[in-house]
């Protein structure tokens, strides 16, 4: 019987995967919708290794769960003021495209 | 009132600076007016001066101690600047010998310069010259006197050029500042070193202190300082190499010429070298520069004078010959006798530049002396007294100049320097020579019937006879058999010296027999076939004479050649290197590399993050290649 005890690399490799999913998106995405999803994708990659890292390296203590929460706040926010950067970028070039956003170059 | 002048000697050099802000701002158009408050202000600080010279010569206690009364200019740190008066025999006679000349020179200037348009002007420079003078005379402090003297080159350039039309007055006045100002960079310098060392410019406290050296500076540093400081009165007090503006300052009006050439602007420079004496005195090797760079310059001066054409020509260089003779007193080492002759140089010269403006005034600028002759009879009054002032530079008896010249030459002979006393010697005879070969030319022979001369007004006269008055008993005060001179202007100690008739004789013989000699050649030969025919057979001598040694033509070929010849190079060097490389350079390295950059910045957050992500990871590949065991533990966050 095969029997599977879930270590932390477990979580690690998980995190990193999600991360690595988060930062493809948003890298390559045209959509800043997406990349915000993207984003969003990348915290809570970190939110688990915070999470499992609390649980294998310090179990006594509450940190690495405040943490996360911590994180989950700030991504709450940050979605919120995102979005409306978005809508007022669309509401002025009708285009949620994010090539087109390249008004900060020289 | 004697004891109000000693203790506000400040007022007399006051009284003429404020004589020449009063003419600027207030009596500028009036003429008449700007010189009487000229000549007002400086008659009324002459009769200062002559109260505070008499306070002074009256009690002994000066001899020895310095009056000194100073007030502090600034303070930076322990940098403590004071301003303020000294008054020392020295002085007191300087302030009133200065007072005096200027006075006179003043009003023969109204009758000189009348008519001119720029009187008034002319006015204010001559009362600011004098002032700044005497502010350097009656001065405490070397950085103080330093102001003086840069005010007195700065009047002397304003009035040198003060023929602003006359392109050769314009020249000779940039000569004369720009000389002046070389020479006294090397002052500064050497005040600036005296400051460093000894942490004080005060002449009395740097006296004490120069008094034991040793515990300041070594004997190297200490010549280095006398030398950088005797740079200055080596171009203020004409010294050879630096004579050559001397000369030609007489492109100013008469007057200024005498004022340089006697009172104001040329003693400055031996006046310092005598102020400076306890300097000079520790530094035998510094002594000798002086007394050679003097003799050197006396003769030099007096075989140039020989063969000069014009009359102030001749003037000058007797000037620097006899300064010469002044710093070679000096660097004997006595005071007494440098500024004895000082003192009656001042008469007789005055009196012989203000002599030469007549005839120059009378002829209408005319001012070669052979085409002059027999002026006496229409000039006696100038012609007498300008045959004073021959006497008395001659070195005859009783007249001023034989008194201090054979005190200068005996200082010589005591100083056991026979070289030197032969170069002072042989100069007096050529003193004689010259001056005398001017008085036959211009002022007895027969006359030119193309000169219309006539006597100048009384104030051209006037001070003319008080000048010849005192060139005549002026050196009374210094004869060997009642050496008052030496009992109150020394060095040290009293300076006593007993008559030595030998050379007593000797120069009354040298004076006598250049004398003859200029009679034979030039008013017993009523042709001048002989001086002609010496001329002629030693042209190249004569010519070297004449041209000045060609000092001048050496001096610009140098500034051709060399300074401007490294100008060009430097010019190349700052064309290529410093605009080319450094300057231009630098800012198309700049613009360049901007240009290249700015492709990076395209505007797109996804690019820029992936060069975020880019950055990290090579941190991390960098960090796991270095350091695995670091980089395994961040990843796991040290987990086992």
């Amino acid at each position: 019987m095969l029997t599977l005890t879930v270590s932390l690399y477990h979580y690690l490799i998980l995190s990193a995967v999600l991360f690595g999913i988060g930062l493809f998106g948003v890298l390559s995405k045209k959509n800043a919708i997406s990349v915000l999803i993207c984003i969003e994708l990348m915290l809570n990659a970190i939110n688990i290794n915070l999470v499992a890292f609390n649980k294998y390296m310090t179990p006594g203590d509450f940190v690495g769960q405040l943490f996360a929460i911590f994180v989950i706040t700030v991504a709450a926010a940050e979605v919120g003021v995102g979005l409306a950067i978005i809508i007022a970028i669309y509401r002025n070039k009708l285009s949620v495209n994010l090539d087109d956003f390249d008004w900060l170059k020289w | 009132m004697v004891e109000f002048a000693l203790h506000n000697a400040w007022l007399v050099p006051l009284l003429p600076a404020l004589a020449f802000v009063i003419i600027i701002f207030l009596t500028k158009p009036w003429p008449a007016l700007s010189g009487l408050v000229s000549v007002g202000g400086m008659l009324t600080s002459c009769f200062f001066a002559s109260l505070a010279a008499y306070g002074v010569f009256t009690n002994h206690k000066y001899a020895e101690e310095p009056l000194v009364y100073a007030t502090r200019w600034f303070s930076a740190g322990d940098l403590k600047i004071d301003v303020g008066i000294q008054l020392d025999p020295t002085s007191a006679m300087m302030i009133f010998m200065v007072t005096l000349v200027s006075s006179l020179i003043f009003i023969y200037a109204t009758g000189y310069m009348k008519g001119d348009p720029g009187y008034s002007v002319f006015f204010s420079y001559l009362a600011l010259f004098g002032s700044s003078m005497l502010l350097l005379v009656l001065s405490s402090n070397l950085l103080q006197m330093f102001v003086a003297w840069e005010l007195v080159g700065l009047c002397s350039y304003l009035l040198i050029g003060f023929y602003t039309h006359k392109i050769s007055a314009r020249e000779a006045a940039k000569k004369a500042f720009v000389t002046c100002r070389v020479a006294d960079f090397g002052l500064l310098l050497g005040i600036l070193s005296l400051q460093i060392v000894f942490g004080t410019l005060n002449l009395t406290e740097l006296a004490e202190k120069i008094n034991n050296f040793d515990q300041y500076t070594t004997m190297g540093m200490m010549t280095l300082m006398a030398v950088l400081v005797f740079i200055g009165p080596i171009g203020k007090s004409g010294q050879f190499p630096l004579h050559v503006w001397l000369p030609d300052a007489m492109e100013g009006p008469t007057p200024v010429s005498a004022l340089i050439h006697a009172a104001t602007m040329v003693v400055a420079g031996v006046y310092l070298v005598g102020r400076m004496m306890f300097l000079f005195h520790e530094v035998p090797s510094a002594m000798e520069l002086v007394a050679i760079t003097g003799a050197f310059t006396a003769l030099f001066a007096a075989s140039i004078a020989i063969t000069q054409r014009e009359i102030k020509r001749i003037l000058a260089y007797s000037t620097v010959s006899q300064l010469g003779y002044m710093m070679l007193a000096l660097g004997v080492g006595s005071l007494t006798a440098s500024m004895f002759h000082l003192w009656t140089h001042a008469f007789f010269k005055a009196l012989m530049f203000l002599g030469a403006g007549s005839v120059l005034h009378a002829l209408h600028d005319k001012a070669d002396v052979w085409k002059m002759g027999g002026l006496i009879k229409k000039m006696p009054i100038t012609g007498y007294t300008f045959m004073i002032g021959c006497l008395a530079i001659a070195g005859i008896p009783p007249f001023a100049g034989f008194w201090s010249k054979d005190e200068i030459l005996l200082a010589a002979f005591d100083n056991g320097n026979y070289v030197l006393f032969t170069m002072a010697a042989i100069t007096a005879f050529m003193t004689a020579f010259y001056m005398w070969r001017l008085f036959f030319l211009a002022f007895m022979g027969e006359e030119k019937a193309e000169n219309h001369p006539h006597e100048s007004p009384w104030n051209m006269t006037l001070p003319l006879v008080v000048l010849a008055f005192f060139a005549t008993v002026g050196g009374l005060v210094g004869t060997p058999w009642a050496p008052v001179w030496g009992e109150w202007i020394f060095f040290g100690h009293p300076h006593h010296v007993e008559p030595n008739y030998l050379i007593m004789v000797g120069s009354v013989v040298l004076g006598m027999a250049g004398i003859y000699l200029a009679y034979t050649l030039y008013l017993a030969d009523k042709e001048k076939a002989r001086a002609h025919a010496l001329a002629k057979q030693y042209r190249f001598l004569h010519n070297l004479s004449f041209n000045k040694f060609y000092i001048d033509e050496i001096y610009l070929w140098f500034n051709h050649s060399i300074v401007d010849g490294a100008a060009r190079l430097f010019y190349l060097f700052d064309i290529y290197v410093v605009d080319g490389i450094l300057i231009n350079g630098i800012a198309a390295f700049t613009r360049l590399s901007g240009e290249g950059l700015r492709v990076a910045q395209t505007g797109r957050l996804q690019n820029y993050a992936l060069v975020f992500f880019l950055g990290v990871l090579a941190l991390a590949v960098v960090l796991a290649f270095t350091d695995p065991a670091t980089a395994f533990g961040l990843m796991t966050g040290g987990a086992k």
